[in-house]
């Protein structure tokens, strides 16, 4: 044991000794967030009009931020698939999986894209919504190349899909700047609440949120999947 | 569902989310700084940002309330804080976007290098650049003290 490895441990007890002591001082009521928290509960049934409250904070209270969260997500993605880089086309793929693994890949794709879109869909009236179903989506296409690692994969519809959802989120936050005079704020009116078709534009926008993260992680893993191992 | 909450039950479950988030902070910094594996210390990002996660939903927990989203006939009018909700939702997608790129320079690394052993890796890229090993990190400046020491005694006799 080197002092390196003394200095660490040492500084994770006093770390834990620290924290420790503000586990006497931290909230034990919910008084952190609770005037807004409290405020944002009462209205946002009759404000925005949807059934999630979180729904209304992520897309209509604080869309921005939602936005942003898009845009880092986007930064990671681009990243991670310029540090792979490109695959060769010799290259030698997996063997594919056994017949019991393929065919299971192959029933559960459809059922996965269906739930998927289901759980974007209802992201303003259940728990779910765009990024949950995105991630569901992107499952759906990404289980059979798991399956079956020869199967190609079209990075071209997915950056297509992505760039479309990303821009088609913007323009209905540019559409509210103009109607509206705010970036993001909620069309179309608030509906009746708990409604498929309520709260506005908010399902248009979870929708491009899903699509988008969908496509995005459906690419990613498809380029951490498609890297050659050592050669 | 029905059954109500006591301060004891409260505290109890506060206290037991704290104490966790707090372990699992600890725990994630412990990986980060002791393991000198690539891998692990990732795991350890992860531990990290989970704890953190289970800290903001404790901030954000209420006694006796449900989860904040309005159904019919919906009989208990008291519903958690929901912006520590969405703070988490956010941060998880964020999560998984910071460890595929992590992931994805460590496979590079990797290639290059050959291995994930940070002491090894430091010693690959100092011979490689021709730089030097100080505490285990490769440092592009050449080390002077000695010789530093050295040119002001000669000017100084």
């Amino acid at each position: 044991m080197n002092l390196r490895d003394i200095s660490g441990l040492i500084f994770i007890i006093g770390l834990g000794l620290l924290l420790g002591a503000v586990l006497k001082t931290l909230a034990y009521d919910n008084i952190l967030t609770g005037a807004v928290g409290t405020a944002i509960l009462n209205n946002a049934a009759t404000e925005v009009g949807t059934a999630n409250i979180v729904t209304s904070v992520l897309l209509a209270y604080r869309g921005l931020d939602t936005l942003g969260e898009l845009t880092v997500l986007f930064v990671a993605a681009t990243a991670a698939g310029l540090v792979l880089g490109q695959r060769r086309p010799e290259a030698v793929h997996d063997p594919d999986a056994g017949f019991i693994l393929r065919s299971a890949a192959d029933l559960l794709s459809p059922f996965l894209i269906l739930v998927g879109i289901y759980i974007i869909l209802h992201g303003h009236l259940t728990p779910g919504g765009g990024f949950q179903g995105g991630a569901i989506l992107a499952a759906a296409f990404f289980v059979p190349i798991l399956a079956s690692p020869a199967s190609p994969f079209n990075h071209k519809v997915s950056s297509l899909v992505e760039g479309l959802a990303g821009a088609a989120f913007i323009i209905i936050g540019l559409i509210a700047l103009f109607d509206k005079g705010y970036f993001l704020a909620p069309l179309l009116g608030t509906g009746e609440v708990g409604q498929l078709f309520s709260a506005g534009s908010l399902p248009l926008l979870y929708l491009a949120v899903g699509l988008k993260v969908g496509a995005e992680l459906a690419g990613l893993l498809a380029r951490l999947h498609e890297t050659e191992a050592s050669d | 569902m029905e059954s109500v909450m006591t301060v004891q039950e409260t505290a109890l479950v506060y206290l037991l989310s704290y104490c966790g988030a707090i372990g699992l902070i600890l725990l994630g910094i412990f990986a980060m700084t002791m393991y000198q594996h690539l891998i692990r210390i990732i795991l350890g990002l992860m531990l990290l940002e989970a704890g953190v996660n289970l800290f903001l939903i404790t901030v954000g927990f209420r006694a006796n309330a449900v989860a904040p989203i309005l159904v019919e006939a919906q009989t208990s009018a008291a519903m958690v804080d929901p912006i520590p909700q969405a703070l988490v939702l956010t941060a998880i997608v964020i999560g998984v976007g910071v460890q595929a790129l992590a992931l994805a320079l460590v496979i590079k690394t990797y290639k290059a290098y050959g291995t994930l052993d940070t002491k090894e890796l430091a010693q690959k890229i100092a011979e490689e650049s021709g730089t030097h090993v100080i505490d285990d990190i490769p440092v592009s400046l050449p080390v002077p003290v000695p010789s530093t020491r050295q040119m002001v005694e000669e000017k100084s006799a």
